[in-house]
């Protein structure tokens, strides 16, 4: 399978949500409910589900790290969860936009969905003192595929559980998400969130030929002098692309 | 083959730990002590010297909660220290043998916590004994659940710095949907008026769901933890 | 067409796109940090090489 060179990733990505963001403004009706508000839906939803699949990509990732050993996994599975936290914490900010326009206060507890990503997201945070906290890096490598395949692993159950006890007390607020919309709505919703998932997408990519290049840079220098020096890489945990000869293509 | 079987090493490791913990008495006093003093820390607290329902779930579990994290931040001090972890791997035998007697372990040292904590709870808090009985069974389910996760989690932080800031850290956020599934049942059975049976099954289902799922992600990744 | 009432939701509607944007802006600039980094130390070795290259030149082999 031809993988779509990085450039024609990100031309992609910017037509799409440049398209999806059109389409927002432009076309979308406006909700009878809560007004021009609702238009924060199409920005706070897809950013939202693109972060949580980010996180369970960074787990499928991590389980291909344990696997094969190949530290290249590590390095993906490391920038998909990266970019997912920050993904994130849009969500957080957007999320609470919406919430204050809405209800008047910045933090709502009735709704579900916000309150399991920020239990998702407390969970992922602590992904960047894991591996601080951990030298050595072959085995910080490891901890962090089995933490984020752990952490991959809740977040479905978060979502079930935290449904679960909010729809006791109150009813689903944003029911509309899920298939009560209008099609012009869903149109916008589908564009939205394909223009996220390919922004993600460019993002990680990105950062990876970043990492790439660095590693390269390490390589270089200690090929130049000789002796190998402190890493020109920087940060202790971000795992490097590794730059060994042997590396399988 | 002549492994050992796995079962006879977790019976082992299992043995060991429970010989320790009653010769040391590390663990198991502590959270006890801990969980008795935080009650009355709740007395104050709150301001009330009666609980029920909701208030009187979220003050035992949460309590129960860092109890767990006492113990689960010790599970592996003599194995970190006194070279266990290498015994382990020389051994011929499954990682996850560790994994479960850890985990039996902790499960054994929370039912004992709770056979102290929960009486000490309802001589504080509680008007009515009545909800005690079915409570033990969704206190069994969270600690199943607080097994899995936790040696989990223990391990990953045992092999590094700040180890003990990072258990609670990671723990407590994975153990969100426990306390939900916990809470929503136990406030149901501790409800003012004498227990209610209403949803709690739907909830002991998460608890079970929860317990499984981690118990599976555990076994299948402790081999990771331990190579080297 | 767009019904754009510039009252209260208009400015929370714009408050959450302009946070999607400075989220995307800062990720460029440290990114673009990073890069200028990499440049500046490719352009060092650059240098390395090229000094080193020049010896060759008279006659002289590295080892």
């Amino acid at each position: 399978m031809k993988v779509p060179s990085l450039r024609a990733n990100a031309i992609a990505a910017t037509l799409v949500l440049l398209a999806g963001f059109a389409l927002v403004f432009f076309y979308a009706p406006l909700d009878t409910d809560q007004g021009f508000i609702q238009k924060i839906f199409y920005l706070h939803v897809p950013l939202a589900i693109c972060a949580l699949a980010g996180f369970i990509v960074g787990g499928l990732l991590a389980i291909a790290h344990l696997r094969t050993g190949d530290p290249r996994w590590d390095a993906r599975s490391y920038v998909a969860i990266h970019l997912s936290i920050i993904f994130g914490v849009g969500v957080l900010i957007t999320g609470s936009i919406w919430a204050h326009a809405s209800w008047g206060k910045w933090w709502v507890w009735d709704e579900p969905t916000l309150v399991s990503f920020l239990i998702v997201f407390l969970l992922y945070a602590t992904y960047y003192p894991l591996r601080y906290a951990i030298e050595d890096r072959d085995r910080q490598g490891r901890y962090a595929s089995v933490f984020a395949i752990t952490a991959g692993a809740f977040v479905p159950l978060n979502f079930i559980a935290v449904r679960m006890a909010e729809s006791l007390v109150h009813p689903r607020v944003f029911a509309t998400a899920n298939g009560g919309l209008p099609g012009s709505m869903l149109l916008t919703f589908l564009v939205c969130l394909a223009g996220m998932a390919l922004l993600w997408l460019v993002l990680v990519r990105f950062e990876l030929a970043a990492k790439s290049a660095s590693a390269s840079l390490s390589r270089l220098r200690r090929a130049l002098d000789g002796e190998p020096e402190i890493p020109a890489q920087g940060s202790r945990i971000a795992p490097g692309v590794p730059s060994s000869a042997t590396s399988v293509s | 083959m002549t492994r050992p079987s796995s079962l006879a090493a977790l019976r082992a490791i299992l043995a060991k730990d429970l010989r320790v913990e009653l010769r040391t008495l590390q663990s198991v006093p502590a959270m006890a002590l801990f969980a008795v003093t935080t009650f009355v820390l709740f007395r104050y607290g709150l301001d009330r010297e009666s609980l029920s329902g909701g208030l009187a779930a979220g003050v035992l579990l949460a309590t129960v909660l860092f109890a767990a994290i006492i113990a689960i931040n010790r599970l592996f001090v003599a194995e970190r220290e006194e070279g266990g972890f290498d015994a382990i791997r020389l051994a011929p035998v499954d990682a996850t043998a560790l994994l479960g007697a850890k985990a039996a372990a902790l499960v054994i040292y929370l039912v004992v916590l709770e056979a102290i904590a929960v009486p000490a709870f309802g001589l504080f808090f509680l008007d009515s004994w009545s909800g005690i009985p079915p409570l033990a069974a969704v206190l069994l389910l969270a600690d199943l659940g607080l097994a899995a996760t936790g040696v989990l989690i223990s391990s990953i932080a045992a092999n590094s710095r700040a180890r003990d800031l990072l258990v609670p850290l990671i723990l407590l956020p994975l153990l969100v949907p426990v306390m939900i599934a916990a809470a929503g049942a136990s406030q149901e059975l501790l409800a003012a008026g004498g227990p209610s049976y209403d949803g709690v099954l739907r909830w002991l289902a998460v608890l079970a769901f929860y317990d499984m799922t981690f118990a599976a992600v555990g076994f299948a990744v402790y081999d990771y933890l331990l190579e080297d | 067409m767009p019904a754009l009432p510039l009252d209260e939701a208009g400015k929370y509607v714009a408050a959450a796109y302009l946070v999607f944007l400075g989220l995307i802006l800062v990720y460029v600039a440290i990114m673009a940090a990073k890069l200028a980094r990499i440049d500046r130390e490719l352009e060092e070795l650059a240098d390395v090489a090229e000094g080193r290259a020049r010896p060759d030149r008279n006659g002289e082999s590295r080892g």
